[in-house]
């Protein structure tokens, strides 16, 4: 795939390569700094592989204050800079450019402090989302946000790019539960933006940065909300004649007043996938899944349960599969998380992100189906209906030019699609560079230019992340 | 002079005229949260009052969109009908600040307007998925959309929630919007101390039992005991385990009573809105802080500023604290106390004077400050939105 363009590398930042990396070195310890080819590689990309840029340098700080000081160095060497976490990016929000400095945070991997009087915790940008619920789930707490790559994908990641996961249709995603960040910006000032209380005098600022996808600075903390886990969890699996009808269900449930803590979707593409891989006891006579986790007291459980069953069966579902023990519950789960694992095992593919309103469902299936078809190409769905967050797989053969370019076209057809029927082009994976020339479809000249302006109080000069979200075409300075 | 226009098109223009003319510019909903930030030298009003209407209301998908000036009584009324609510409880002020008129949508979302709700919840700010407004260069920017996951590129919602009008005229909000829970109970647990109180709020809080409201009002605050109250929200049968539940693990701080219906709504109502401040000649400041911090925060107050008194929701996170209106009301003490602790105070309530002498919001380092004026600068360049009710500059 090449349809996406990046920026010129800066032929004067090629040249002066060497001066850089010497002022790179006078400022982390020897091994932070990374500069050889091989070394370089594992960063020219990110999740989304079919791009690839390799980047002048890659730099690991273990401190905010080395942060600060390679930013600052950048920043008056006039020197691209593009953060990057664990490098999960679907969106390929990670993916450097030849003339920039990669700055990441993996060093930086400590949780600092659990407060369950107040609880919170905070931890450094590099601690993945998955140890934050590891290092409270023994007392009985957790991290909300879930991201499919939660073993591997960093907080400040999260942070970047507002993840979101399976449970957030209870909990709500990163930018509803992080309290407060420590940020340092592009002149190598260090701020504290928020912190143990629930909001931050003036605006918004910590809103602002969480979902900013790198452009405004480097959060390197985090204080982030720890809950406690419900006294009880059931998912139940619900197999459905077909697409359409597993999709009217989700719509039913939502506008019967009823919050599932998970409302998860397969078609049969996806069902077969990762059955084949999870075993999970997914029912394989089924058209379409829904997952369906309910959670809290007993009798919390047992009264959505009651409903949601009335309402699927009134929408003809075949199956209905409970939980019986915490191992079909793990099971269930890592069937449904490791989809995109799963499905990468079969085919190449690209993993779409688009949401729309939930009455939308039935129709935005068939016609994604439809759309995918035209190219020639299959599609497994697998994604979180109860918000409205679509993520179809598109499968293709990665060493065919030309069925990659047409997976590429389906995938802004579909997320054209989902704008057209009143949803946004990004539920959770941010924009990217892989979204960044659709930006003009859900927004308009006013619309994207004020986002401009304002990132442009950050960085005046295009430097952090400065090839994503917003298209190259019609850039303003200020 | 005060404008009303009843159409975008219409608000873009007055804008324009007033950019024009570089006046400053005060924006009014329904009028009952002026007086909130310090003191304005407006000349000219932008009034929503011709905008009114609800736009969208999907009760399926759980979203509601409404014009800027729509009574916020309205959306309250509606959402009812279907079984439905805002989630976050918004305070009413009319009874702090003394004000008349009915409260909007718009500043709502402008206000980051929330309740006792935020601790589970969310604020305003985190079900406001979708604005449109006018900028100061006469133009309608919208962010957001309809849909829960909202965010596609920069986050401008949450920029404008809580900017109290200095970034811009709103013109139309959406929010998501939640059921109705079935039963609804407080539980009172009397006569706690402080620090008693918050240790049980913590509890509660940090339990598997989802209290959806945490407040303590101690002594002499709306009644002579101090009450400590717990609310639980749900499907009717889950709440009544859950009452005895909480009861349970909270044994040692006393039996608590268990109200429900209208009792227990006036008591939240009370909360929310601090209505036991009202028509007192008192100061009248909000602080928010990590909730373990809370006792502390209010026993150095107490120390400094005699005849304060206050009241705690959010589990302890949110003070709501009367002082004598006199000098800077306090303000040297209160933040004083805050600085080891952490956390900002607001002075919700005081005399134009002391509004204009004392920071109303809580001063920002140095970078910060820098960042917001920039901000302010990007939507409104000739600075006539509501200038300096946030901060001077801004």
């Amino acid at each position: 795939m090449s349809a996406i363009a990046f920026p010129a590398p800066d032929a004067g930042i090629l040249a002066r390569r060497d001066a850089i990396l010497a002022g790179l070195s006078a400022l982390v310890a020897p091994d932070a700094l990374i500069t050889s080819e091989d070394e370089r590689r594992p960063y020219e990309t990110d999740a989304l592989t079919a791009y690839r840029r390799m980047p002048l340098a890659v730099v690991l700080p273990s401190t905010t204050q080395e942060v600060a000081a390679v930013l600052r160095y950048c920043a008056e060497a006039g020197v691209p800079v593009v953060p990057r976490g664990a490098g999960t990016s679907l969106a390929g929000g990670a993916i450097p450019q030849e003339d920039a400095v990669v700055i990441g945070v993996s060093k930086m991997n400590r949780i600092l402090e659990i407060d369950y009087a107040n609880r919170i915790a905070r931890v450094q940008a590099g601690v993945t989302n998955l140890a934050v619920t590891g290092a409270v789930s023994a007392d009985g707490f957790f991290y909300a946000p879930d991201p499919s790559s939660q073993l591997a994908c960093s907080i400040g990641g999260n942070i970047g790019m507002n993840s979101g996961g399976a449970h957030c249709l209870k909990y709500g995603v990163t930018t509803n539960n992080v309290l407060g960040v420590t940020l340092v910006m592009l002149d190598g000032s260090i701020v504290d933006i928020g912190g143990g209380h629930l909001d931050a005098p003036g605006y918004d600022l910590l809103g602002l940065i969480v979902g900013s996808e790198g452009q405004l600075g480097i959060v390197t903390e985090a204080t982030v909300r720890i809950l406690r886990q419900a006294e009880g969890a059931r998912p139940v699996l619900f197999g459905f004649p077909t697409s359409v009808e597993a999709g009217a269900a989700v719509a039913a449930i939502i506008g019967a007043g009823i919050i599932p803590v998970a409302m998860e979707f397969m078609d049969k593409p996806a069902i077969e996938i990762c059955e084949a891989f999870a075993h999970a006891g997914y029912p394989m006579d089924c058209g379409a899944l829904l997952i369906i986790e309910v959670e809290g007291s007993e009798a919390e459980m047992d009264a959505q349960l009651a409903r949601i069953v009335a309402i699927a069966r009134e929408h003809g579902v075949g199956t209905v599969k409970e939980s019986r023990s915490a191992m079909e519950t793990a099971a269930i789960w890592k069937g449904r998380k490791s989809a995109f694992g799963a499905t990468g095992r079969i085919a190449d593919y690209i993993c779409m992100d688009g949401t729309i309103p939930t009455g939308q469902l039935p129709f935005v299936l068939e016609r994604m189906d439809e759309i995918v078809k035209g190219y020639g190409l299959r599609v497994a769905n697998v994604f979180h209906a109860g918000d409205g967050n679509l993520h179809p797989l598109i499968l293709y053969n990665c060493n065919d030019p030309d069925e990659a370019q047409k997976a590429e076209q389906a995938g802004n057809d579909i997320l054209k699609l989902c704008v057209e029927v009143g949803g946004c082009l990004t539920g959770e994976h941010g924009v990217g560079i892989e979204k960044r020339d659709l930006m003009t479809v859900q927004f308009n000249e006013a619309d994207l230019h004020q986002q401009m302006r304002v990132r442009a109080v950050f960085d005046p000069r295009w430097l952090l992340n400065p090839a994503k979200v917003f298209p190259l075409e019609g850039r303003i300075a200020a | 002079m005060l404008h009303t226009p009843s159409t975008e098109a219409q608000a873009c223009a007055v804008v324009a005229s007033i950019v024009a003319a570089r006046v400053p510019l005060a924006i009014r909903g329904g009028g009952t949260r002026t007086g909130l930030g310090r003191p304005d030298n407006a000349v000219s009003t932008l009034s929503s009052a011709g905008l009114t209407g609800i736009t969208l209301y999907e009760p399926a998908e759980m979203v509601i969109g409404a014009r800027a000036g729509t009574p916020l009584k309205l959306i309250e009324e509606t959402l009812a009908e279907r079984g439905q609510m805002l989630p976050f409880e918004p305070m009413d002020h009319r009874a702090v600040l003394g004000t008349e008129g009915e409260p909007t949508i718009g500043a709502v979302a402008a206000g980051n307007i929330s309740g006792p709700r935020r601790i589970n919840a969310g604020a305003a700010r985190d079900s406001l998925i979708g604005v449109r407004l006018i900028n100061g260069r006469g133009e309608l920017v919208k962010s957001g959309g309809r849909v829960m996951k909202n965010v596609t590129g920069l986050d401008l919602v949450k920029l404008v929630a809580g900017s109290f009008g200095t970034l811009g005229f709103l013109t139309e909000v959406t929010f998501r919007v939640l059921p109705r829970p079935e039963r609804v109970v407080t539980l009172i647990w009397e006569g706690l101390s402080d620090e008693a109180a918050v240790t049980l709020l913590s509890a509660a809080l940090g339990s598997p039992f989802e209290p959806m409201a945490a407040a303590h009002l101690p002594g002499g605050i709306g009644a002579d005991e101090a009450r400590t109250l717990l609310r639980l929200e749900n499907f009717t049968a889950s709440v009544g385990y859950r009452a005895a539940e909480l009861a349970r693990l909270l044994k040692r701080h006393g039996r608590p009573e268990l109200v429900e219906g209208r009792a227990s709504e006036t008591l939240w109502r009370e909360v929310r809105d601090a209505a036991v401040f009202a028509g007192t000649q008192e100061a009248v400041w909000r602080l928010s802080l990590a909730p373990s911090h809370g006792p502390r925060a209010t026993a150095a107050i107490a120390r400094a500023v005699p005849g304060a008194r206050w009241f705690y929701d959010w589990g302890g996170g949110l003070i709501w604290l009367a002082v004598p209106a006199e000098g800077d009301a306090g303000a040297a003490a209160i933040r004083a106390a805050l600085k080891p602790l952490g956390g900002h105070a607001t002075l919700v309530r005081a005399p134009d004077a002391v509004r204009a002498s004392v920071p109303v919001f809580e001063p920002l380092a140095e970078p910060l400050m820098r960042v917001s004026a920039g901000i302010k600068k990007s939507f409104d360049p000739a600075g006539v939105f509501e200038p300096g009710r946030m901060y001077a500059g801004v």
